[in-house]
Parts: C-alpha cells; structure tokens; sequence
C-alpha cells in the first residue's frame, strides 16, 4: 500500500469533514487551494528552499551506540528536534503559512499542547508577516510558560482555553470558534493529522519529508529500511511524516501512545474536532479528558489515518506510563547527550520497555522535539523525589 | 417537497399562514428546572422550543451556552435522561433537540432516530453535521419521521443554499453572522441578508439565529425571515437567578415584539 491521497475526504471508515455549516465553504477552498499549490513546482521550490534555509532540513539520522548496545538492538533517531523551534511542527507550519499567503489570507488561527505548534506557528507567522493568534488550554500555559513567552516574543498573542478541562482538546474548540468568526480572513493552522479534510491529507503530505529523508538515510546507512519504525502520537502529525515513507515497504509501523491519552488503546470510533476517528469517550458520547505527563499528548482523539492504519493492521499503537516515560527522558540524556521531549520519550519508553522483543533488530524512532521546554517540569519531578542522578543519589 | 410536513413545519407553516412570525426559544437539557423553563417558554407563546442535549465539546456555541453545557453535565445530565423527561411532557409545542453529531453516533443513528419518535420529539438540530456528511442520519431520521433541520450560514453559495434547502425539514435554520451562539449589541447586517437569499431559493419556512437576542433584533429580522431562534438570552436566565419565570417573562417579550 502507499499513502495516498484519501477518497472521498475519508482513510477507510475514518475522516470526513464534520464541522459547522460555515466552515464548509473554507474546507472546499482549502482542499482545492492546497491541490493546487502542491501541484506547482513553485510552491514547492519555494516551501523546500524555507525548510533547508530556514527550518534546517534535511534533519540528520543519528545512530545510537551507547543506547543500542545497552538495549540490544540497532537505535536510530531521526533527529526532528535539530529543526528551527526545535520539533517536526516547522515542516507543517511553513507549508500551511504560505498557503495561507497564497489564499491571500493575513491571519493565523493555532491551537497549542505544549506550544511547540504554536511556536512554530508564530515564528512562520513573523516570518512571512502575518498576524498570529493562538489558543492553549489555561493548564498547559502553566506547564509550558516558557513556551508562552516565546511565542509572545515572536509577535503572537496567546489567549487562554477556559473550558472543559483546558488542555490541548479545548483549544482546538476555541480555535474552531474563532475560525467560524473569522473564516474569511484567517486561515486554521492546524497542528496534526487531524481535523475535517483536508486537514489529514495535507498536514500528511507537509510531513512526508520526515518519511522520504528517513528511508534514504537509513538505505545509505544499512543499506535496507530499518526492522521497526516508531514515533510518539496524540494527534499523530509526527508519526504519519516517518510512517509515510515506509508504510509500502515491510518495516513495522508502531506509535506509542500515553496510557492516560490512548484514543487506539482505550477509545471506540467517534466525531469530534471534524472527523471519525478512534476517540476516548463516555458511553453517552462526552469526550473524556486525556490526561498525561506530555502536554504535547494530551488529546482523546487521533488522526483518522491512524485509526485507519491500525483497523487494517498496518500499524499498531502501544501505551506507556508515565513512569516508564521519566525513565527514558533520563536514560536518553544520559547515554547519548540527548534530551528529548517528553513526546519522543514515549516512544524511545515503549522500546525500552519492549527490548527483549526488540532485541538485535534495527529500530528508527522519530525523535520529534527536543527536552529543553520540558527541564523545568523533570527538575521539580526529578530533583523534589531525589531520583535525578542516575548513580542512586549518591552525588551532590 | 414529497413527504407530508412533520408536526414542526406544519406548526410553523401555520403561523406564517396566518401571517405570523414564529418564535423558537432553545434551552438546555439539563440545565436548572429546565422542564419548567420549556413550560413557561410555551405559556409565553414559543411556536416550538428546541432543547439542547449538552456534549462536551460544543464548538458552535459561544460562552454562555458552553457554561450551560459544562453545568448540566456537571450535574450528572445524560441524553437518555433529557429524552425522558422529554416524553413525560406536555407542553403543547412540537420540540426539536440540538446537539452534537457524536451523541447520536454514540447512541446509534437509527436507536437514536427512533427513540426521539418515541419520545415526540418532532426534530433534530445538528450544528457539527453539514449537509455532505448528513446522509446516514438523515435516512435514519426519514425512517423514524424525524425532521432534520439544516443549518445554512452567511459562507454557502447560492447554489449550496438551495441544495441545503431542499434537503432540510421542519424549517432552515438560518445563522446570521459569521461567528458561535452568542448575544450581540446589534443585529448583524448579515442576518437579514441571510434570511433574504434563503426566502430566494426557498419555501420551508426561514428561520434566523446566532446573533438575535433581543425582541427588537427579533423584530429586525423577522421583516424578511419567516421567525427567529433565541438561545443564548434565553439560557442566561436560566443560568442567573431568574429561571424559569424570567425566561417566560423573555419569550413573552419577543411574542410582543414578533406579533
């Protein structure tokens, strides 16, 4: 199979465009706009020349010695988190903001989780010149201030979601509500695979880069595609960009979900946010509250293509802990001088955890963004319980 | 149109027959003494109420109503029990629920169409289920003789208008500006405008909300729509102290203002 583009709006049984009647309009223009955009060699040129120049690409592929030979296996990290803002989220960002351009729009609507979308959002927005505002649950502009700052210093207003349980879920709504206000003006710039169509598609095609960079590198290293590919999700943005240069070949697709956010792992098939996908929900149909140590993660739901990839068996999700997080953050930093986000720790968990299944085959995990907006949290996590040296706590 | 009128369109085709403007207050399941407030709402003149199941994530609505949500649920409301209460009454207007599409999938479509017949509820409002994806219900809805009520916004093409139109039942359920539900200082010039391309294309009565919260703004746009929804005036009543005799004192002012 390839990844094509979906049928209909829909992955499968899953997708679709389920929003308010106003938005309708805007998702036709977008679909038909992104279209053509990504059939013009000049948009291409132009969106490739930002992404190496300015975001940095083509991100490296590092080979971990000192992890692999402590796991067993062949570890090799894509390394997202040495693009500009420090994640995958720039790949997405630039492509939609200079759609947004092109559609003559001034203004971009973002959500944010942990701010790492909306950084990147605000920095394509100062940028190219446009005015940028984005929503992030009152809870997560706690966790992440710093983020908050920076966004704030590249020129964006940042406006607190009140509602519901004022993580990533109810910025997306506040998002939605000022997009149906404001539709003719601004453009949604849409963090993940997610949302109506063509959301999925075209945040997809965005990350693909990830995916294509991935299986060269990893040709001319081994020769070959790696035995599994793995990658954090929430919505799923980062994981759909690596899996989509490998799902026609026979590499496992894994993605690792929290265990307090698993919309494969614990939820059935819904609608909220513009699309059916798999969603953690109540038996009437309220959306339930994910709740994890990654801000980044917190969302009930997943990207349709996802639900789509594990209801024909293409791809299976996984769900770690907390705990098995925090350790992977630490094991990560300490063996390979990497601090990760605490998104990918999901991930680089899931195989730690698993190693033994794992054990001699070569694993490429997407290392999506990088720790530094995250230290503050595992100080006061780490440092309060005395467990943040990795020799009992026998150092100062 | 094939089908014979259901119990909402005919009782607001009857109203403009008799040259009148039809008034739709909505309040949310759940939500204080909602019973009594639908009962007062009646009494005061409502030519149909529509009643809201609350979700979680209602992204058309704006602040207050999102408010009644989150205090409804807090309270333990559930669609089964709003449904219920639903049947026990006796109000003497048909009543149309609005919420979002994932209660009924949840529910089931087609238990979901049917236990709204059971129950004589005459309509469903879906604010998140355009026209595109409104298949698999709608054909449920037909089954079970439930309307269902399309919304149709400032955004849509002439074209896309009439399409809508012609799938819609009960009446066209007109949004008046570009934004969430929500009180306004002044009508939107977009809601006359609207309910003018929509009596273009169509006969269903044309009703406008989103936007229309006070009797004179009622007033204003029912010059040219056929009635006008009123959700967000109505359930801050219910939400303050008022309640349910506030918001029969609310309708009744509109009643005036529309007669």
């Amino acid at each position: 199979m390839t990844m094509a583009e979906p049928v209909g709006g829909r992955f499968g049984d899953f997708g679709g465009r389920f929003v308010p009647e106003t938005l309708v309009p805007a998702c036709e223009e977008l679909e038909a706009a992104f279209r053509s955009a990504w059939a013009d060699e000049s948009f291409r040129s132009e969106l490739n020349q930002l992404l190496a120049d300015y975001a940095g690409r083509p991100s490296p592929l590092t080979e971990c010695h000192r992890l692999s030979e402590e796991l067993g296996l062949r570890l090799l990290l894509k390394r997202e988190d040495l693009n500009h803002t420090g994640s995958h989220k720039i790949n997405n960002v630039l492509g939609q903001a200079l759609l947004a351009v092109r559609m003559g729009k001034t203004r971009l609507v973002a959500e944010t989780g942990a701010g790492q979308h909306g950084v990147a959002t605000a920095t394509a927005a100062a940028l190219l010149g446009l005015e940028c505002v984005v929503y992030m649950g009152e809870v997560d502009m706690e966790r992440q201030a710093l983020n908050v700052f920076r966004m704030q210093l590249l020129g964006a207003e940042v406006r607190s979601a009140l509602s519901g349980s004022r993580t990533l879920k109810d910025a997306i709504n506040e998002a939605m509500r000022d997009w149906v206000a404001t539709v003719e003006s601004s453009h949604y710039c849409l963090g993940s695979v997610m949302g109506p169509h063509p959301y999925p598609w075209m945040v997809r095609e965005l990350h693909r880069v990830i995916g294509d960079e991935a299986r060269e590198q990893c040709r001319e290293l081994m020769g070959r595609d790696p035995d599994v590919v793995t990658a954090c999700v929430g919505g799923g943005s980062n994981a759909i960009g690596i899996f989509s240069g490998f799902v026609d070949g026979d590499a496992a697709l894994v993605g690792v979900e929290p265990a307090g956010g698993a919309a494969i792992g614990r939820g059935v098939p819904g609608v909220v946010h513009g699309s059916k996908s798999f969603l953690m929900q109540d038996e009437y149909g309220q959306v339930l509250e994910a709740e994890s140590i990654s801000a980044g993660l917190d969302y009930p739901g997943i990207g349709p293509e996802h639900s789509h990839l594990a209801a024909i068996g293409r791809a299976r999700y996984e769900t770690v802990t907390d705990d098995e997080v925090v350790a992977a953050f630490e094991l990560l930093s300490r063996t390979e001088g990497i601090i990760p986000a605490l998104e990918p720790a999901h991930a680089l968990a899931w195989v730690s955890r698993d190693r033994q299944e794992l054990a001699g085959q070569s694993v490429l995990l997407n290392l999506s963004g990088r720790g530094d907006k995250d230290v503050d949290q595992m100080m006061d996590r780490l440092v309060a319980d005395g467990s943040a040296s990795g020799d009992d706590g026998q150092s100062e | 149109m094939s089908a014979e009128p259901g119990p909402l369109e005919a009782a607001l085709r009857g109203r403009r027959s008799q040259g009148g403007k039809a008034l739709v207050p909505y309040l949310t399941g759940g939500l204080g003494d909602w019973q009594a407030g639908l009962a007062a709402a009646a009494d005061a003149g409502a030519d149909a109420i529509e009643v809201g199941i609350p979700f979680s994530d209602p992204v058309m609505d704006g602040p207050v109503i999102q408010q009644a949500n989150d205090r409804a649920l807090a309270g333990g409301i559930t669609p089964l029990a709003v449904l219920d209460a639903l049947g026990r009454l006796d109000i003497g207007v048909p009543l149309a629920v609005m919420t979002y599409y994932n209660i009924a999938f949840r529910f089931g479509l087609e238990r979901f169409a049917s236990v709204l017949a059971e129950q004589g509820v005459a309509a469903a409002i879906l604010p998140d289920l355009p026209l595109e994806e409104a298949g698999p219900w709608t054909e449920a809805a037909d089954a079970a003789g439930v309307e269902t009520v399309l919304l149709a916004a400032p955004t849509a093409s002439d074209e896309r208008l009439g399409r809508i139109c012609a799938r819609t039942r009960g009446f066209v359920y007109g949004v008046g500006l570009l934004g969430v539900t929500g009180e306004r200082d002044e009508l939107a010039s977009s809601a006359v405008v609207m309910a003018g391309r929509l009596k273009q294309v169509t006969d269903v009565p044309v009703l406008v909300g989103v936007g229309v919260g006070t009797p004179e703004q009622a007033q204003e746009v029912c010059r040219v729509a056929d009635g006008a929804v009123v959700g967000s005036a109505v359930v801050r009543r219910m939400l303050g102290d008022g309640g349910p005799a506030a918001v029969g004192d609310l309708v009744g002012k509109f009643r005036r203002a529309l007669d």
